[in-house]
């Protein structure tokens, strides 16, 4: 089964991070993707740039962001293969975000294969 | 915790488990006998650290508990098959108490039901916790990494299962004795590996304290069970070395923790287990694994070198019981005295499919790879234990070590 995990963090910690942090979590995302990899789970993956580059698209407008939700956001995702919901939960408990932002797991709509 | 609460508590469970155990073994509903409780242990939980603990807790609990179940078989509300049989338990328990026999304690019983081999292996652990220990099914699914409400279903399914299979509350027959007790060890330490791996102490950091409580509670129940004691000495002799696994938030591995901050009483308390232990003659996997963890400590408390026999002791684990586990604990202590090359033939030998998502054997790997000099190999490995890491301390101890390979 396909789940989306959704990588939830404080960015403008980011802004303000040193180098030598902003390396080690880069390092560490690099090596849990090559993780997902070798146990063949993974079929995508990418950070995205701050929120505040970000629209959101309305019929009845576009708003720029950054979007007022709350302290956290989307900063990232994986899209990931696992047998079932408790191996899509111990991929995320894995991913460096789980460690100082949170990870959203959602199961895939799997509509016609 | 204050003394007071933590004695009540103590107190609470232990009767609570008790009195579960009782009122299942004659209904066997587990959930109705829960649900006949719950009231009555979360009133004890909040009164008896306060007020003192009563001198017949399971007296109290009862006579709450019934009286919660008269008045709700009044309103027609509880599970109406069960209902009859559970107010005769409870008082069949009564008069026994009256009496002044002592309140027999079936849960033993409990925990052979709970390891059944009708229940699926990886419900057993939270089974235990919920029925003899009174966790809630929510703590117990974040200590298990499972959403609150799958894990709640879980548990009722597996309650339901017992009912409906109509399983046995008898103590298993002579001839699967040995094997039914190996499920109820390997659920408790499980318990306690999901308390352990909670370095950040999130709230499942406990569940080490549960597992212990569990596991004397085997040695009270089965005194000649070796194994029972020998789980007790393992857990007790890793817990005594938990406050000192992080400092500042960062990893310390075994070799550099302060040992000022090593708990000496349990640490005595597992010695003291694991003689009991070897006592009664039938060596076993946790026995060789608390002997382990003994000498471990006793490495680092009486500074003599015990590298050689945690390498010998962990052969022996090998031979006896070979799970990825004691291969690469096997692996670690060879390369830990001097035994390197060997360590590499160890690693490899095991079936790398069932690696994939095992982050000990890579960050033994590494470390092994780079005392042999293979250092790009070991830079492959130390990512992928990384990528495998799920707490901050230990990624990051991983990460600097990484780095200070390639400098």
């Amino acid at each position: 089964m396909k789940y989306l995990l959704l990588l939830y963090d404080n960015e403008d910690a980011w802004d303000v991070m040193e180098d030598s942090k902003k390396s080690e979590i880069f390092g560490a995302y690099m090596a849990y993707t090559e993780a997902l990899r070798k146990a063949e789970a993974y079929y995508a993956g990418d950070p995205l740039v701050h929120s505040r580059d970000g629209k959101r698209v309305r019929v009845s407008g576009v708003q720029d962001g950054p979007f007022a939700d709350g302290k956290e956001q989307l900063g990232g995702y994986y899209m990931i293969e696992a047998d079932d919901l408790d191996e899509a939960l111990d991929w995320a408990a894995r991913c460096p975000c789980a460690s100082y932002g949170y990870v959203e797991v959602r199961p895939v709509w799997n509509i016609g294969g | 915790m204050s003394d007071a609460r933590a004695v009540a508590e103590e107190t609470a469970r232990a009767s609570y488990g008790r009195l579960l155990a009782w009122l299942s073994a004659r209904t066997r509903d587990v959930a109705a006998a829960e649900d006949a409780l719950a009231d009555a242990f979360r009133a004890a939980l909040e009164h008896w650290p306060e007020k003192g603990v009563p001198d017949a807790p399971e007296a109290w609990l009862l006579t709450a508990a019934r009286r919660k179940l008269i008045d709700r078989s009044r309103r027609a509300r509880t599970q109406a098959d069960s209902a009859p049989a559970l107010v005769l338990a409870a008082e069949e328990a009564e008069a026994a108490m009256r009496a002044d026999e002592t309140f027999p304690d079936e849960r033993l019983k409990l925990l052979f039901i709970c390891a059944h081999p009708a229940i699926d292996p990886a419900i057993r652990s939270p089974l235990m916790l919920q029925t003899v220990m009174g966790l809630d099914a929510g703590r117990i699914a974040s200590a298990f990494l499972v959403s609150p409400a799958a894990m709640s279903g879980r548990l009722v399914r597996a309650k339901r299962k017992i009912k409906a299979a109509r399983i046995p509350f008898e103590p298993p027959p002579a001839g699967a004795l040995h094997s039914r007790l190996a499920a109820v060890l390997e659920a408790i330490y499980t318990a306690f590996g999901a308390g352990w791996d909670d370095p950040e102490d999130a709230g499942a950091g406990d569940l080490t304290r549960e597992a212990i409580f569990l596991a004397r509670l085997i040695t009270e129940l089965a005194p000649d069970a070796a194994e029972g004691w020998g789980l007790l000495a393992l857990m007790l002799h890793a817990d005594a070395r938990k406050p000192a696994r992080r400092e500042n938030g960062a990893y310390v591995p075994l070799a550099e923790q302060n040992i000022e901050r090593w708990d000496r009483e349990k640490i005595a308390a597992a010695e003291a287990a694991l003689t009991k232990a070897w006592r009664l003659g039938d060596a076993g996997p946790y026995q060789i694994e608390a002997a382990i963890q003994s000498a471990h400590n006793a490495g680092r408390l009486s500074g003599r070198d015990t590298r050689e026999d945690v390498a010998m002791l962990y052969k022996k684990l090998v031979e006896l019981s070979p799970s990825i586990g004691a291969q690469v604990g096997y692996a670690a202590a060879l390369a830990n005295s001097a035994n390197t090359e060997k360590a590499l033939t160890v690693l490899d030998g095991v079936d790398l499919t069932r690696v994939e998502k095992y982050q000990s054997y890579w960050a033994v790997r590494a470390h092994v790879l780079k005392a042999l000099g293979f250092h790009a190999e070991a830079v492959d490995a130390y990512d992928r234990a990384i990528g495998l890491t799920e707490d901050m301390p230990t990624r990051r101890f991983l990460i600097e070590k990484k780095a200070a390979l390639k400098n």
